[in-house]
């Protein structure tokens, strides 16, 4: 989220699109519910009519999968109508920029698109730029290939007859909806969207996000109360465990994990630390090199940073090593050992029957977990004879989270200390110990035995993770701060020469150096843990609701927790106050500049220096807003394509009918226009179990409310299969197989598209085979292995079945 | 009728733990009604120590309070909502209002949590139980023998890649942010670089 959930009440109009907020993060309603009552419209748009649209003001129905036809016509919408907060887009927005010649679009591909490899050569989509190598600017937004006129060509082909042809939203809705979110494009208006994996589950995910972020930007909604972008993060952690890079391609602080295209630190640094020719641009990753070197001291302290450098694993340049490929890797018997710690992949990732059988692969499996699950018994599940399984397989019981010390980031990037209640149940212990343990006794066998590349594994800085036996949660979340490694001399503005000692906490990532004289294991944590008495220094204990008024007025409580970067509670605020420092919306403001003080009031600001002195977008390199992001892997704009399985053969706005980027993988079939899975699925939550129910299932309290694996479906389908309602159905596709109880609802209606009847079906995905008896199994049996080209994430919300009566 | 706040609390507490149990057949038993108001008495500081804690679910970040015994069992009496959370203000979905019950098992059946390390051999057919110290060593000894089996300093273009290509990980989402950064240095410095979890899907 660049805001948070309180935040949420602030807004004039709420867009919960990809989401069924109302039921997966019911406490976010309580806001939500604020905002409607000062008189803020609530509109959903979701195939299924469900507990959110319930409590919405306008309800619109869209076809999974076709988002990027409804947002694109918003665009289109707030273009031709010239709905747009233009002296936000000029000045904040990189509206203005010129695009190279080399910039194409035709047919649905753009420039550089190599058929061979489905990749782009994203050096055609480059910005035009001067002598100095400043991007080349027209402010009045006219010349033809500045960003915008390239935006407003793009989008004039998406026409809401469009949207009503693909997505089979009625015409009045989508109008409605248009109208009414464009309408907060006046400077003292504020929209908001919530979005979450109905959005991202897609091989357009990013896309689909990228174009509402463009709309935000059009109608001037970053950066101010009751505005953004907002993801609604499932995990209670996983903002956490994102912003400590438990994911292949980056490391804490999200900076890029090395490859071979930097064999050395100093190639490393020229990667992270862009250059910009623009005086007016913060551009922040200047900084970057600091942080890397003080990661790598955070890592191995007594290492030189060369050598903790050349310690750090390298990917080849390019390669992909995210969930599907590595699942993919694992059924062909690359990975002798696995860690499936704190998940159940045999259920939560797509296309479970290829996951499970690649589990057979290993030679053992580490299970980490509350509960037996579908993973660590996965040598007993449906279809496998145990004796034919060669798995060793080690289930160690973790505690629950009252169980033990440590913090968790929501996803409004709040930092929150949880204490320890209890102690952990029987033998189970925190995951911190095991894994602290683990290590230990790994260490001693490379001391003993010595072994392959031991440097890394000898060097590791577990002294300032625990005591020697014991993980320890506040001596680590002190490193994730970062510390001095010695004494430290730093000029002060006034002249004058502050000395930080020793063994000092680093108050700010402001102070981190790339000399190595300082360490943190998360430049974006550098100041949650300011000093070493826990008491004065851990900010995520805080629980203080002093606030001034203005604060108090967008419900802004900056001395509860603490929330990352340096305790900003809405980023990107710098774009929601005019070059003078006044906000744009006065009555609801979130930053605003004290002229007579001298100092930015009410949030932290994003950047720093007087108003108008800087552009507001600082960790973008030229310090804009992207409208064109020339960066991501699938072109600058985002497109409309179909699902990799849709039920259509063709759409209007080119005749490149999937994303020609995506992720696949060869020999895997899809079910495109298939008659034998003519319907379309998609999968979601309920309140009363949380992902594969590996937790939930096993509460009598929750399994009564939710006791088995059910498919909702429409009046009309149920009656063309002969189903009626409670009775149990099949589900199946080129996959797998899948039963459920039928509840036949008015909730799902046909869509209409073009011209034609396409039925949606949708499931839950909390269920596994392993508990309760005869409660089902997997969604994600009929999911197919098919992901964003930009992230990897799994196509989970549009995929084709059959459903017939059991 | 008048009615003390604490006579209030501990009838409705009464009533909700009758209606709760209800479906089990302990409603109408007087023993079961006493058990009620003993719990409602050692919610009291002498009895209980009081902890703040943050939901496990999903990351909205609700705080709750947990109530732990002092004596007997020590474990939770109470989960519930904390009021003075800004983002809550003491409310709770269904789930976060049965966190007691992911600590606790179904009040009367066995807990169904995994308390002992259990393990599985090759071709196995059913789980044994082990203890820590056995299952970390051996554990230790398979990290060790395969990744010095697979380590590899150069990949086949010859670049250095410093890497261990035979194991891999996914997780988690669920752990603390203390226990996701040790766990990620811990991977890193065996030279995985399959590393995944719940943020990928």
């Amino acid at each position: 989220m660049t805001n948070h959930w309180i935040d949420l009440k602030n807004s004039d109009c709420i867009l919960i699109m990809g989401s069924n907020a109302a039921e997966n993060h019911p406490i976010s309603f309580k806001w939500v519910t604020r905002a409607q009552e000062a008189g803020a419209k609530l509109i959903h748009v979701d195939p299924r009519y469900t507990r959110t649209s319930s409590k919405a003001d306008l309800y619109a129905p869209l076809r999974s999968g076709s988002d990027i036809a409804f947002l694109g016509g918003l665009i289109n919408h707030i273009l031709s109508k010239d709905l747009m907060f233009k002296e936000y887009v000029v000045n904040y927005t990189n509206a203005s920029f010129i695009v190279g010649k080399s910039f194409d679009f035709n047919d649905g591909l753009f420039a550089g698109f190599n058929a061979e490899t489905s990749k782009y050569d994203k050096s055609k989509w480059a910005f035009e730029t001067d002598a100095d190598g400043k991007v080349k600017r027209d402010n009045t937004l006219a010349d033809p290939r500045c960003v915008f006129q390239l935006l407003k060509k793009h989008y004039s082909r998406y026409s809401v007859d469009r949207v009503v042809e693909m997505c089979g939203t009625p015409k009045e809705k989508v109008l409605e909806v248009f109208d009414s979110f464009a309408a907060t494009g006046k400077p003292d208006k504020s929209g908001t969207v919530m979005y979450a994996m109905g959005w991202t589950q897609h091989t357009v995910g990013v896309q689909n996000i990228r174009a509402m972020s463009i709309v935000q930007l059009l109608l001037g909604n970053m950066g101010v109360a009751g505005g953004g972008i907002n993801a609604l993060r499932g995990e209670s952690n996983v903002q956490g465990s994102t912003d400590h890079a438990l994911l292949y391609h980056i490391v804490p602080g999200y900076m890029p994990t090395p490859s071979t295209a930097q064999p050395a630190l100093a190639d490393y640094k020229k990667l992270v630390t862009p250059v910009s020719h623009d005086p007016m641009s913060v551009n922040w990753k200047k900084n970057y090199g600091k942080y890397a070197v003080s990661l790598l001291k955070s890592f191995y302290k007594e290492a030189d940073v060369d050598t903790a450098y050349s310690w750090m694993p390298k990917l080849d340049a390019g390669q992909n090593a995210s969930w599907l490929v590595m699942f993919d890797e694992m059924l062909k018997g690359k990975f002798k050992g696995f860690f499936a710690w704190g998940m159940n992949p045999a259920c939560s990732g797509a296309n479970s029957n290829k996951t499970r059988e690649a589990l057979t692969k290993l030679d053992w499996l580490v299970n980490v977990n509350i509960f037996d699950n579908e993973t660590g018994s996965f040598w007993n599940g449906p279809g496998l004879d145990p004796k034919k399984v060669k798995t060793e397989v080690f289930m160690l019981p973790c505690c629950v989270s009252v169980e033990k010390e440590g913090s968790i980031t929501n996803s409004g990037r709040w930092m929150q200390w949880r204490y320890q209640g209890p102690k952990p149940l029987g033998e189970s212990r925190p995951d911190g110990e095991i894994m602290y343990e683990l290590g230990q006794r790994v260490r001693e066998l490379y001391k003993k035995q010595g072994g392959a590349f031991p440097g890394p594994v000898l060097g590791l800085n577990w002294e300032d993770m625990g005591d020697g036996h014991e993980f320890n949660a506040h001596k680590t979340a002190r490193l994730i701060n970062g510390y001095y490694l010695r004494d430290v001399e730093d000029k002060q503005p006034d002249g004058s020469v502050k000395v930080h000692k020793k063994g000092e906490q680093v108050a700010s990532f402001a102070l981190l150096k790339d000399d190595g004289s300082t360490c943190s294991g998360n430049w974006i944590y550098c100041g949650s843990y300011v000093d070493a008495d826990a008491k004065k220094g851990n900010r995520a204990a805080k629980r203080s609701k002093e606030q001034t008024p203005a604060q108090a007025n967008v419900g802004l409580y900056p001395n509860w927790s603490w929330a990352w970067p340096v305790n900003r509670r809405v980023i990107y605020n710098r774009a929601g106050v005019d070059k003078n420092g006044t906000p744009w919306a006065p009555k609801k403001a979130v930053l605003a500049w004290n002229a007579a003080g001298k100092k930015w009031e009410i949030d932290v600001v994003d950047g720093g220096g007087a108003p108008g002195a800087v552009h507001p977008f600082i960790m973008q390199v030229n310090g804009m807003g992207k409208l064109y992001g020339p960066g991501l892997n699938d072109g600058p704009f985002p497109e409309y394509y179909e699902p990799l399985e849709c039920p259509v053969s063709s759409h209007p706005y080119s005749k490149t009918l999937h994303n020609p980027t995506a992720l696949k993988f060869a020999g895997e079939k899809h079910n495109s226009c298939d008659p034998r899975y003519p319907i379309v699925c998609t999968t979601y939550r309920v309140t009363e179990h949380w992902q594969t129910g590996l937790q939930t299932r096993w509460q009598p309290w929750l399994l009564e409310a939710e006791p088995q694996m059910f498919c909702e479906m429409s009046e009309e389908l149920a009656k063309l299969r002969g189903i009626k309602n409670g009775e149990k159905v099949w589900l199946e596709n080129s996959r797998g197989k899948l039963w459920a109880i039928a509840i036949v609802t008015k909730r799902f209606k046909p869509f209409e598209v073009q011209g034609q009847t396409v039925h949606e079906v949708g499931i839950p995905w909390h269920f596994g085979w392993r508990f309760p008896k005869d409660g089902g199994d997997a969604a994600n049996l009929l999911a197919p292995s098919v992901g964003d080209p930009n992230t990897g994430i799994p196509e989970t919300k549009a995929f084709m079945v059959n459903v017939r009566k059991a | 009728m008048s009615l003390t706040r604490r006579g209030f609390l501990q009838l409705s507490a009464t009533a909700a733990l009758t209606s709760a149990f209800a479906g089990i057949g302990f409603a109408a038993k007087p023993a079961a009604r006493k058990a009620a108001v003993d719990r409602i008495n050692q919610l009291k500081p002498e009895w209980s120590r009081q902890t703040t804690t943050v939901c496990c679910y999903c990351a909205v970040g609700c705080g709750l309070i947990v109530n732990t015994a002092l004596a007997g069992t020590k474990r939770p009496l109470n989960i519930e909502g904390d009021p003075d959370h800004p983002i809550n203000e003491g409310a709770l979905c269904a789930k976060g209002a049965s966190i007691w019950q992911l600590a606790e098992g179904n009040p009367g059946s066995p807990n169904p949590r995994l308390q002992k390390v259990m393990y599985r051999k090759p071709y196995g057919t059913k789980w044994e139980a082990k203890s820590w110290d056995w299952a970390l060593d051996r554990i230790a000894k398979n990290i060790k023998r395969d990744r010095d089996a697979t380590f590899t300093e150069k990949n086949a273009k010859g670049q250095v890649v410093n890497r261990c290509e035979g194991l891999a990980s996914v997780g988690s989402a669920a752990m603390d942010n203390e226990e996701c950064w040790a766990y990620q240095a811990f991977l890193r410095s065996l030279g995985l670089t399959y590393i995944e979890h719940q943020a990928r899907i």
